[in-house]
């Protein structure tokens, strides 16, 4: 990020003016109205480039205040220097408190990863979108594909979908894997791993998608309906690791894969950076305190953490480029 | 007070955070349907335009967003003039062209699908209905089902539209398309978008 907003004073409070955050808020109500429904706005420059989550940062800005508790993730961690930055500017623009802990943000914004921690009633997970369209690779007008919503025309995701079991005797699609929202739209979960995708399912959150460079606004209310698109002889399944987090020994969480040296040498640890060191903090205790800092506390990059940077977060995964244990 | 200062009068005191919270409590509204939010009086608007209702229109209406008032709000100069003062939105020519409408005499209003709808292939371009209502608990029990409701939920608003489970069962109907509705009373505010269902209570 380039900007460095000297004076608080000199910015709108949340950076973006009035008319824009009433835009942004009536899509936002609408995309609630509309469960998986794409809804248009009109994106505007932010003071980062648009691989830095653009969309998420408008929605994000559009709907906080100053009472709120902001958590920044990417991947899965709150040391990224894409989160960093987010929450930096956050903090700065709109002097809000920040954590990493989960369960004591009222916005999560996220790019790629849904916490482990469940979720809760009136937080909201704000998802930086870089492809809202789940049919963009079956037809790249995006006439046709307001169509194809329209008139709820699926057949061709489906196909899409089946070729992959012919080729690869499953679903191969790890990344961005298409749901049905509340039994009408097709939607694109953003580039999470499927692993989250049951948790979207009747969350008691409140789950908006921002994409800045494609202008487009969605959402999923809470407690609606999330089923990811599969076949009665090919059900959905998630990912499964065959050894649990090598830092905190968790299971049925999300891994990733750590390189450790020049020479091959790797381990799997918990992508949810926050969830893998509370573990390791009180790995038997079920009550993690929170630890949210106040509005212009310390450097909240500065907060000691031991958990390696994995490689893999240093690139977005693409779709269908999974890393799937088999 | 004349017209003059009336309109400048009553607005937003704070007008960035006020409409941030206004917002935030239409968003929850909307996004947990039935569920009433309080929503202390931000703004005071001439009469018969509540304080509810007015703030909500001074957080989401602007220059890009044609508004219809019903023939009450309609009729008064003063309320024109404050929406016009704050807002800068201009009158709808026809309810069908309008994306926000304040009712203040919903048992009154014309029908639901007078309004925009949207289109199928923008189902987002339909009007949002701001209903002005007594209270939420003296009305006919409306049992409620769909997104954003964990099993159901149940609101009882007073003086609504005439045949409202008729009407509202057709804008169902129509979904993608079909309207979305906001209660207002004095203190709060419950919402009704296109998804939610709602079941009759017998008594
Ligand atoms: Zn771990």
């Amino acid at each position: 990020m380039t900007a460095q907003p000297k004076d608080i004073a000199t910015y709108n409070f949340a950076y973006l003016d009035e008319q824009t955050k009433r835009m942004i808020r009536r899509a936002i109500l609408k995309g609630i109205a509309i469960p998986g429904y794409q809804v248009p706005f009109a994106s505007r420059e932010m003071p980062m480039p648009y691989g830095w989550g653009t969309g998420g940062v408008q929605v994000t800005a559009s709907i906080i205040g100053p009472g709120d508790v902001l958590k920044v993730i990417d991947q899965g961690a709150d040391d990224t220097t894409n989160a960093v930055s987010i929450r930096a500017f956050f903090k700065k623009v709109a002097n809000v408190a920040v954590t990493t802990d989960t369960a004591s943000a009222t916005i999560i914004q996220t790019r790629h990863r849904i916490p482990e921690h469940p979720l809760t009633a009136g937080q909201v997970l704000v998802y930086q979108v870089p492809i809202p369209e789940p049919l963009r690779f079956l037809e790249p007008r995006e006439t046709e594909t307001r169509k194809m919503h329209a008139l709820e025309e699926y057949g061709l995701m489906h196909v899409k979908l089946y070729e992959d079991i012919a080729k690869h005797g499953r679903i191969a699609t790890t990344y961005a894997y298409p749901v049905k929202v509340e039994g009408r739209y097709v939607m694109d979960p953003s580039p999470t791993p499927k692993f989250d995708n049951p948790k979207m399912h009747r969350s008691p959150a409140l789950q908006l998608f921002g994409a800045g460079r494609e202008k487009r606004i969605y959402a999923v209310p809470p407690f609606t309906e999330v089923v990811s698109l599969d076949f009665e002889d090919h059900p959905f399944e998630v990912q499964t690791f065959d050894q649990p987090c090598a830092l905190c020994a968790a299971e049925n969480v999300y891994l990733d894969e750590v390189i450790l040296d020049d020479h091959g040498g790797h381990m799997f640890v918990c992508s949810d950076t926050d969830h893998c060191e509370k573990r390791r903090n009180a790995p038997t205790s079920p009550l993690w305190g929170g630890r949210a800092e106040g509005a212009g506390g310390g450097l909240d990059q500065s907060t000691p953490h031991s958990t390696p940077t994995p490689a893999l977060r240093a690139d977005p995964p693409h779709k269908g480029e999974g890393k799937e244990k088999q | 007070m004349d017209i003059a200062a009336q309109s400048i009068e009553g607005g937003f005191v704070d007008p960035v955070f006020d409409a941030q919270t206004v917002f935030r409590t239409v968003m929850d509204a909307m996004a947990r349907p039935g569920s009433v939010q309080p929503l202390p009086a931000f703004a005071r608007p001439p009469a018969p335009l509540s304080a509810t209702a007015g703030a909500i229109a001074l957080a989401l209406c602007d220059n890009d967003t044609p508004l219809w008032l019903d023939p009450a709000l309609q009729a008064s100069t003063a309320i024109k003039s404050w929406l016009g003062f704050h807002t800068g939105v201009p009158l709808a020519n026809t309810p069908a062209d309008a994306h926000f409408a304040l009712i203040a005499t919903p048992a009154e209003m014309m029908a639901l699908d007078g309004f925009s709808q949207g289109t199928q292939d923008y189902p987002d371009r339909s009007t949002t209905l701001i209903l002005q209502v007594g209270d939420l608990v003296s009305g006919s029990p409306l049992l409620l089902e769909g997104p954003g409701i964990e099993t159901s939920a149940t609101i009882a608003p007073a003086q609504m539209p005439r045949h409202f489970v008729e009407q509202w069962k057709q804008n169902i109907k129509r979904f993608p398309r079909g309207v979305d509705i906001i209660l207002a009373t004095a203190d709060g505010i419950a919402c009704l978008p296109r998804t939610t269902r709602i079941k009759t209570m017998e008594a």
